[in-house]
């Protein structure tokens, strides 16, 4: 493994580090595999432009990728990211944002963006919270889970991110975690080559807003969860409902 | 109407000087030279294609729909010029923001409720210094109000619309050839000063035609692409490079130092950041202002009428009823609305026994003008029908106490 890190540090603004995120943050196994990505793919990386809301999936791209980024209001990614690849279609343009503001406030835009078959790549960064304000409940907090916002268990059913973009018209779909790193590399890879609208939801770890008010508080308890809790497309063919309770399938959904 | 009358430009004319400067130069017009009979929006869509405008996208809400549709039209016929209809009026000033940052000439047009909706982007696009154009035909309101009358209520909204302290450049034109000229003027002043500039029409002058001219050549300002200069500081008006240029752009809505990082907690980043983005606006305050006095001599004045948009049509008719009847009346008519001409107003209307300012709405630029001329008064109609000269000149007798 050594001189896989190094192989992407020439795509990072080093002199920001440290990142902002907490201790036991699954967001910065997500950056990296983002980097590995871009490397493997072999694009020039000056022709790549990152767009991002507000989050702290928004802060994975800004200031840290050593390209043009473009860091904009709550919910809106995907459409500024829409006007810079019309305008340019020459540029690369990769979206990157957590739940709350792809799936919450941003909901529309990404609908619409995958009806049109837009070709961006959108990765959303599922931690089931909002973190950065406190760890509020998102519309895809798990029902039962215990948020600010819930702290006697979330009443409403979450969204499931990788039926809805399907359902709206994306040509490339899937989810998987930052446990599941290597496979959430080539799919990145995948994404970046596909022409048209990409979506890649990506589990991602909160232990400071979330875990600590559920079941699991520890970071390492986390990833072992998402490694016990997630199964293949494949091998969820071959259970039953009953036996797909509490887990969540992973894998290419389309494309 | 007005077009045919010969005006005096009050401020300093701000294009001859321009035109001296690097940046600027002349483009042959998109239209044949000549004479057309075009509408208000048609002719906003028209400027604007004149001005380069080379990103376009919209939703569609009355009184304004003619210029996204126009613009559709025209772009297919152009070469290199996006059109989008997106999703909400959120979607299309965001999209708007992203196309300039690609290197777009870029606008969206809106009435009242697509410009609440878009007010948020349009902060952001202050304080990441983007130039766009934001058309707003504004329509009797509040809420959904009066979709197909005229209003001129959203003047305050234009100016503070967007949360935090910021200066605004907001444009009203009132005539079908204004409406052209000042689309031009909007684009030019959005990107030499890299700002968002809302072009404030009304229904009475979006939905107006009548005859216009369009030269031979527009004038064009484009911005500086230097990237060894910080994208946001050190100059007033910093460089802009566009996406995929090799600029490394770090671009963010949050509060930033001159390269565009994140200094989310420096009182000094904060202070120095608003204070230059508000005074690349007011330092420049008297090139971007236009106003115009018709019939109007500020040394013989016994009554001035402050007027914008579709209303300075009236005013200006309610002007030769009271010359005709003896009255030494005139018009000062605002083109610019924001940065507000304080010192054009106090200068003109400082002989004037009878200050009068007609607007469609309750009195929102009346207050403007009290701030230099305390005893202005105002004479409002909200009730989505214009104001006619007849009721402007009846206001102005019953204040003469004639």
């Amino acid at each position: 493994m050594k001189g896989t890190t190094a192989s992407i540090m020439k795509y990072i603004r080093t002199e920001v580090f440290p990142t902002p995120f907490c201790a036991g943050c699954g967001h910065g196994i997500l950056l990296g595999a983002i980097l590995h990505a871009v490397h493997q793919s072999g694009l020039d990386f000056s022709r790549v432009l990152f767009v991002s809301g507000i989050g702290c999936a928004g802060w994975i791209p800004s200031p840290h990728y050593n390209t043009d980024t473009l860091h904009v209001t709550h919910g809106r990614p995907v459409a500024f990211a829409t006007g810079a690849k019309l305008f340019n279609p020459e540029l690369t343009v990769v979206v990157i944002g957590g739940d709350g503001d792809i799936a919450s406030i941003g909901g529309n835009h990404l609908i619409h963006a995958a009806r049109r078959n837009m070709d961006l790549t959108v990765i959303c960064a599922n931690n089931m919270v909002y973190g950065m304000t406190g760890g509020q409940a998102a519309p895809t907090t798990p029902r039962g889970a215990r948020t600010a916002t819930t702290p006697t268990g979330n009443l409403e059913p979450p969204f499931d991110l990788v039926r809805l973009v399907a359902a709206a018209g994306a040509t490339y779909v899937a989810r998987y975690s930052v446990w599941h790193v290597r496979p959430l590399i080539a799919s990145i890879k995948k994404a970046l080559q596909h022409t048209g609208f990409s979506f890649i939801e990506v589990l991602s770890t909160c232990p400071t807003q979330y875990g600590r008010r559920n079941e699991e508080p520890t970071p390492i308890g986390m990833l072992r969860a998402l490694k016990q809790n997630c199964v293949t497309v494949k091998r969820a063919e071959d259970l039953s409902p009953e036996e797909l309770v509490g887990k969540t399938v992973i894998g290419e959904f389309v494309g | 109407m007005g077009p045919r009358y010969k005006t005096r430009d009050a401020g300093r004319s701000g294009e001859a000087e321009l035109t001296e400067q690097s940046g600027w130069t002349k483009v042959p017009s998109e239209l044949e030279p000549g004479r057309y009979f075009m509408q208000g929006d048609e002719a906003c869509a028209e400027g604007a294609i004149a001005a380069g405008c080379n990103y376009y996208a919209g939703y569609p809400i009355t009184p304004a729909n003619e210029i996204m549709e126009r613009v559709c039209q025209r772009f297919m016929q152009l070469a290199g010029r996006v059109f989008i209809q997106m999703e909400d009026e959120i979607g299309s000033i965001a999209s708007v923001i992203g196309a300039s940052w690609a290197g777009a000439r870029a606008m969206t047009a809106t009435s009242g409720p697509g410009l609440s909706l878009m007010l948020e982007n349009i902060g952001y696009a202050i304080i990441t210094e983007t130039p766009c154009v934001v058309v707003d035909v504004q329509r009797a309101g509040p809420s959904t109000g009066q979709a197909t009358r005229p209003a001129q209520g959203d003047v305050m909204q234009a100016r503070w619309g967007a949360h935090g302290d910021h200066e605004m450049v907001v444009i009203s034109p009132w005539s079908v050839q204004e409406v052209y000229d000042e689309a031009i003027h909007a684009f030019n002043l959005a990107e030499r000063f890299r700002v968002p500039v809302i072009l404030l029409m009304d229904e009475g002058v979006g939905h107006l035609r009548e005859n216009m001219e369009v030269p031979a050549e527009t004038p064009v300002y484009r911005r500086s692409k230097d990237s060894s200069r910080p994208p946001f500081g050190e100059a007033e008006v910093p460089p802009m490079p566009a996406f995929g240029e090799g600029a490394r752009l770090l671009v963010t809505g949050s509060t930033h130092d001159a390269w565009g990082y994140r200094r989310t907690s420096s009182p000094q980043a904060q202070e120095q950041l608003l204070e230059r983005l508000a005074s690349k606006i007011l330092n420049h305050r008297h090139e971007i202002a236009r106003t115009h006095t018709h019939l109007c001599d500020e040394d013989d004045l016994d009554v001035l009428l402050v007027a914008y948009g579709f209303t300075a049509r009236s005013a200006l008719a309610a002007v030769r009823l009271a010359r005709a009847a003896g009255i030494k009346a005139g018009l000062l008519r605002l083109t610019t609305l924001w940065p507000f001409p304080d010192e054009i107003v106090e200068r003109v209307s400082a002989r004037a026994r009878l200050v009068m300012v007609p607007e469609m709405n309750r009195g929102q630029v009346l207050r403007e003008v009290r701030r230099v001329m305390q005893h202005a008064v105002g004479y409002n109609k909200t009730n989505g029908e214009v104001i006619t000269p007849l009721e402007i000149w009846q206001a102005m007798q019953k204040e003469l106490a004639l």
